[in-house]
């Protein structure tokens, strides 16, 4: 680690804490890897979009000033969720009493391969990954925070995510024929519409089979989450992972 | 119903429900295709957004402008403040004309104003001559889809309602012998019409002049051959200056099917000799809409439909889901502010992905106003179950402690229930996916031991 390395403050969201801690772990590692000093705030719980996105932003008051102490000391605060990362940027309710630190927080928050793209400039991680994937782009990191272009646009095609896997060797990323189409989460849009929740779930699973993906890799745990749920109770054999343990596992 | 039960029972027929999602994509494709041949589409959206900000901005001043240029035209120009008067307007004309029967070319207007029944009650026909409008007409039903209201038959549902109408063969589901019978069938009604009522998809203030676009040729048809037309549009439907059609125009077609150009964009700007030219222009609550900072910008709106059908949400539901004259997204935005409570379920029809707000021509931020009606809604709502629970959520999350504990019990609770109660029909995430494995620490835990 360089001694004037910036101070990351480690966002994991709450989900991912409870259920999926080796996601955190990786991502945790790779910051390390890449010479980052990194600090796991231990108070730290959620940032309160569940809530918000049910229509309560107006009760989350508590969960957001909470957040803005945990994390306003760190010089980045960083998180492998590009739709928690959007909460708090965008959709937190604002805090008059902590409006710099919040200031500071929403400007310096970054999701995690963005960070690695465009704070440590980092191009793309050497590696072997021998494998077949299919990229599921998580729509708030997608079209909230611009982490690839989309299909409605008409932009420059790229994917920061995917950019960091684009010299790993033995890697094939298959082209989807919906390639950013939602998966169905949506938080309790999950629960409260749960038929079509399920269905566009398949959906986005039946194209990654269709096209022979043995893995499908994503940035958002909460997509994958749902997706996992469907393919194991419908016994698909496709996997499915958070791009950060791709990384964390082939980076040198 | 609400939404959430609408959609269930649609993806009841998987197949018919696939098909629908299958048919609405096309037309996204295609829209995406025809897109990608203008490198100046981005420019082109947020020049349109612009000008509609604009004139959102100063729409009394425009609407002024339009009324004194139409009637300089010789278009007489009425207002109508909700749907009952614009209704009572078109019902005074026709009792004046001593008119009988209308043909009437695609205006969802018309529709949010219940224009049908009003006149069927006064016992005058009324022939809605966009073929998928008629299609559906025979049914009974409202349109399903903005631009293409006819989107949830398929040819073979089409070909039994014409046999039953038009007495077309049974079983004969060619679309060119299908089309060709109502055809001759929409012939008949144009010949006979006296009065011809049409939508309006932009009035130009500076000219008072409008233009309405059709594919088909019908609205043009029924205006040529009636002696009075009637054209209705709401009050958002005002572009300043001519120029600005070359705007729209290229994006209205594009996002709508994936075409260049709408096959008639018909410019009308004053009666032929010895006709009459109407315009009515109706409120119907849009004042209401400007007033409202965060949703204002919704009154944009150039109805091309590419919302629906880029929503996984309604190629999954269906328009009827909504039960809105305008469904899917941004009939989501547009319904709350007509009813809050009728329409409570729709802001909450979308997982927030945003690809509404991509599509649309004129940049309206739709995903972001659905989140902005969900606070109003649970605002509106009181303190309702959910409310609590997220009370309570806020309770845990602000607490460090709470939420350790409340996660630790969490975690061994699932670990140790029966998979009969985990996965209850009561317990909605169970119901068609499996929860994940549960890990036996958390990372926080990892944490404290390993760094």
């Amino acid at each position: 680690m360089k001694k004037d390395a910036p101070h990351i403050g480690l966002f994991i969201p709450c989900y991912i804490d409870q259920f999926y801690p080796n996601v955190a772990i990786a991502s945790l590692e790779l910051l390390e890897k890449l010479g980052c000093k990194v600090t796991y705030p231990l108070g730290q719980t959620c940032c309160g979009q569940p809530m918000s996105n049910a229509g309560f932003e107006s009760k989350t008051t508590d969960t957001t000033s909470k957040f803005i102490r945990d994390f306003a000391k760190f010089d980045y605060i960083v998180a492998p969720s590009g739709s928690c990362v959007l909460h708090v940027k965008e959709h937190s309710p604002k805090i008059d009493k902590l409006k710099k630190n919040q200031e500071h927080l929403q400007a310096n928050i970054y999701e995690l391969s963005e960070f690695i793209t465009d704070v440590l400039k980092v191009d793309s991680i050497k590696g072997s990954f021998p494998h077949k994937i299919g990229f599921h782009a998580s729509c708030h990191g997608l079209r909230g925070l611009r982490l690839a272009s989309d299909s409605e646009l008409n932009e420059p095609v790229f994917n920061k995510t995917l950019q960091l896997m684009k010299d790993l060797e033995g890697l094939e990323i298959v082209e989807l024929t919906r390639k950013d189409e939602c998966c169905g989460f949506g938080g309790t849009f999950a629960v409260s519409e749960e038929a079509i929740s399920v269905q566009m779930g398949k959906d986005r699973i039946a194209d990654h089979v269709d096209k022979g993906v043995e893995i499908i890799v994503g940035g958002d745990m909460s997509c994958i989450m749902h997706m996992q749920g469907i393919a194991t109770r419908d016994k698909e054999k496709i996997q499915l992972m958070h791009f950060a343990e791709i990384l964390n596992q082939v980076i040198s | 119903m609400s939404h959430p039960e609408n959609a269930t029972v649609f993806l009841k027929d998987k197949a018919r429900a696939k098909w629908h999602d299958d048919t609405l994509w096309i037309v996204r494709q295609k829209r995406d295709v025809t897109i990608h041949q203008i490198p100046e589409w981005e420019k082109l959206r947020e020049l349109a957004s612009q000008i509609k900000d604009h004139t959102l901005s100063k729409l009394d001043f425009y609407l002024e402008e339009l009324e004194k240029n139409a009637t300089a035209n010789g278009i007489k120009v009425h207002w109508a403040e909700n749907a009952e008067e614009h209704n009572q307007i078109i019902g005074k004309i026709l009792d004046e004309k001593k008119c009988k029967a209308i043909v009437k070319s695609k205006s969802i207007l018309t529709e949010e104003c219940h224009l049908n029944p009003f006149l069927e009650e006064k016992g005058i026909e009324v022939v809605d001559t966009d073929l998928g409008e008629r299609i559906i007409q025979f049914l009974k039903q409202p349109p399903s889809h903005i631009v293409m209201p006819a989107i949830h038959l398929k040819k073979s549902d089409i070909s039994e309602i014409f046999h039953e109408k038009l007495h077309t063969e049974k079983g004969n589901v060619d679309p060119v012998y299908l089309t060709h019978a109502a055809r001759l069938h929409l012939r008949e009604k144009f010949l006979q019409a006296k009065v011809a009522i049409t939508g309006v998809n932009f009035a130009v203030a500076e000219t008072g002049e409008f233009v309405v676009c059709t594919n088909e040729g019908n609205a043009d048809m029924g205006v040529h051959l009636a002696d009075t037309h009637i054209a209705c549009m709401g009050i958002e439907k005002l572009i300043p200056r001519r120029k600005d059609l070359g705007v729209f125009l290229r994006l209205l077609a594009r996002s709508a099917t994936g075409q260049s150009i709408t096959n008639y964009n018909s410019h009308f700007r004053s009666p032929s000799p010895g006709k009459e030219l109407h315009l009515i222009l109706v409120n119907n609550g849009r004042t209401k809409q400007l007033a409202r900072e965060k949703f204002r910008n919704s009154l944009k709106c150039i109805r091309c439909g590419a919302c629906m059908n880029t929503c996984p949400i309604y190629r999954r539901s269906g328009g009827f889901s909504y039960g809105s004259t305008v469904p899917g997204p941004i009939g989501s935005i547009l319904s709350p502010g007509i009813d809050m409570k009728k329409y409570s379920t729709l802001p909450f029809a979308s997982t927030l992905c945003g690809s509404c707000s991509d599509v649309c021509p004129v940049k309206i931020n739709i995903h972001e106003q659905l989140y902005e009606w969900r606070q109003e809604i649970t605002k509106a709502q009181g303190s309702s179950l959910k409310g609590l629970s997220m009370k309570l959520a806020n309770g845990i999350f602000k607490s460090p402690l709470a939420y350790r504990i409340s996660g630790k019990m969490m975690r061994a609770s699932l670990k140790t229930l029966p998979d009969s109660i985990i996965y209850n029909p009561l317990n909605a995430w169970g119901k068609g996916r499996n929860l994940p494995d549960l890990p036996s620490e958390s990372f926080k835990d990892w944490y404290k031991k390993n760094r």
